[in-house]
């Protein structure tokens, strides 16, 4: 027996190849498997439970999907819907999906499966000695109070949880936070496909065409079986080729041998990449390795301030070739008159300022010396509230616009691309969960729901 | 002297999660590979990114000729003082450090 899983993008909201699609669904997988979410935008969309995609992009993907799967005859699986995969996320996604499937008189019975935990359930499972740090956990104090100021906190659904909204049956699986392969793995599990080669193969699939010589293309298809997974991408021109494939096992990954999943770990040591043709690649030798306790990873993200910006551009040739020299007098300046005019001390604000042109991206370890037409000062305020960040950066405003390189000088007026000067940025999230959470069932942690949308003809 | 950058097919970094970044260095041909597996060892890329020695992960994948290395970011990814939300710039530290002409060493 085979599973054939087709993956059309690595994330919903990206686009696909229209054409590949159309060709792949028309080849009848047995599944549609689509990401729809990430940490890799950073810790806003956890922390304020909302998504990075636009609602316009979602929608027509999604309505996309929709269609493909009806053609396909099988069902559509997306995973960590709306980037964060809280709640909310879950719930706007359902109501996408009944707003498509009204309009086109269609009737779908949908799985719904939600990841998010209460922070008391957390807190609880802290107590109980269910929370372990993994690597790199941020010393962030992760202690009850630490666990409470989360805004919203998610579990990362594995293959288990999956599989059981499809055991339901269900035309539409929408699921909340979980791991990239999660999805795609689910399935070939269910069915007996290699266990080694379930997992491999759905991270090698998981970003779509990325792992193939046309990554913008998406659509890629995985065939599972008993002892391996082969790997096929659709759009024209499109290969995939050993290198391609062995290549994405890096992507995102720290260990590229290793990768960690609810219930145990993917070793792929053993891999072996072989070329099928030119554009299709069989992967085997990979092993599953079943841990003794069941842990789903948490993400959780927190307030930690507002922010307000501000951005002024040094185009005097003079002021450019010393803006390090005019910025620290500028610094010291400030961090004098601030505390100064507002009664506030230094534990309770930010200025941090970037110089767009000489180090921005790298700060201190850049190691290139070159000299810029001009350098664009950007500030960046955080404070307690939104009022306090913006109250300080109207007082750094004058600063940065005026600011002379001595005493003994005319004031230069820098250019200021807008006004007002200062953007708000509104909160500041930071990630404070690096952490797994031992459960004794899989599917505790998480709740499963079947509805059914929409109307006229099933299917 | 060259640039790493200059003697590889492509250097590139990314987020490996909120709280690590990994650095890959595909080297294209196994000539490439041999050369920047002697000279880019765990301590020079523990001082170009100014990391901890012991907290820098090494792999060596010579079947598709990639060093890769992964390590804390400086940050963690997006609270306040991140620089790179996706860390994918971090690459470029490695690309443009000089490989020796003898190639035991990046500085």
């Amino acid at each position: 027996m085979t599973t054939r899983v087709l993956v059309p993008s690595g994330v919903l909201g990206l686009g696909f190849d229209r054409e590949a699609l159309r060709r792949a669904a028309a080849g009848k997988p047995d599944i549609i498997c689509i990401d729809g979410g990430s940490t890799d935008s950073g810790p806003f969309y956890l922390g304020a439970g909302v998504s990075k995609y636009s609602d316009a992009s979602v929608r027509s993907e999604w309505k996309e999907l929709l269609d493909a799967r009806g053609a396909a005859g099988c069902p559509l699986v997306l995973g960590s819907a709306g980037t964060c995969g809280t709640d909310g996320m879950v719930d706007r996604m359902l109501e996408t999906t009944r707003s498509i499937a009204e309009a086109e008189g269609r009737w779908l019975k949908v799985a719904v499966l939600k990841s998010e935990q209460p922070v008391v359930a957390v807190s609880e499972a802290l107590q109980a000695g269910r929370l372990a740090p993994l690597a790199g956990a941020p010393d962030t104090g992760i202690d009850a109070g630490g666990i409470e100021r989360c805004s919203h906190i998610v579990a990362l659904a594995g293959a288990e949880q999956i599989a059981a909204a499809l055991m339901t049956g269900a035309d539409v699986v929408i699921a909340g936070r979980a791991t990239d392969t999660a999805a795609i793995a689910a399935l070939p599990l269910m069915r007996g496909e290699d266990a080694g080669a379930a997992w491999h193969g759905a991270k090698i699939g998981e970003c779509g065409a990325l792992c193939s010589t046309k990554p913008m293309s998406g659509v890629i298809g995985l065939e599972f079986d008993r002892a391996g997974c082969t790997v096929e991408p659709y759009a024209d021109g499109a290969r995939c080729t050993p290198e391609s494939v062995a290549a994405h096992m890096l992507y995102e990954n720290a260990d590229p041998f290793i990768l960690h999943e609810p219930g145990g770990h993917l070793d792929a040591r053993s891999a072996a990449y072989d070329a099928l043709d030119n554009r299709r690649v069989r992967i085997s030798g990979s092993r599953w390795v079943a841990s003794d306790s069941y842990t789903v990873k948490l993400e959780g993200a927190r307030l930690a301030g507002y922010q307000t910006t501000a951005l002024a551009i040094l185009r005097d040739a003079r002021y450019v070739r010393n803006a390090r020299r005019w910025l620290d007098r500028l610094e010291t300046f400030l961090a004098r008159e601030i505390p100064a005019r507002t009664g506030l001390e230094a534990h309770d604000y930010a200025i941090e300022f970037r110089l767009i042109g000489m180090d921005a991206a790298l700060g201190p370890l850049e190691a290139r010396r070159s000299d810029p037409v001009e350098v664009g000062v950007l500030a960046i305020v955080t404070a307690a509230s939104q009022e306090m960040a913006t109250e300080i950066a109207r007082l750094a405003n004058p600063f940065l616009l005026h600011f002379p390189l001595t005493g003994e000088e005319e004031l230069p007026t820098f250019a200021f691309p807008y006004s007002p000067a200062e953007t708000e940025r509104g909160p500041l999230y930071e990630f404070a969960l690096n952490h797994v959470m031992r459960l004794d069932d899989p599917m505790e942690a998480f709740r499963l729901e079947v509805t059914e949308v929409g109307g006229g003809a099933a299917g | 002297m060259a640039r790493l950058g200059d003697a590889v097919r492509a250097v590139r970094s990314k987020n490996a999660g909120p709280f690590m970044v990994t650095v890959d260095i595909f080297c294209g041909t196994d000539a490439a590979f041999q050369r920047v597996n002697a000279a880019v060892s765990a301590a020079a890329v523990a001082r170009l990114y100014r990391v901890d020695p012991e907290r820098v992960e090494r792999h060596e994948l010579p079947e598709i000729r990639v060093v890769k290395f992964s390590f804390p970011r400086p940050a963690p990814q997006g609270s306040r003082g991140d620089r790179d939300m996706h860390g994918a710039q971090w690459a470029v530290l490695l690309a443009e450090a000089e490989l020796e002409e003898d190639g035991d060493r990046v500085r």
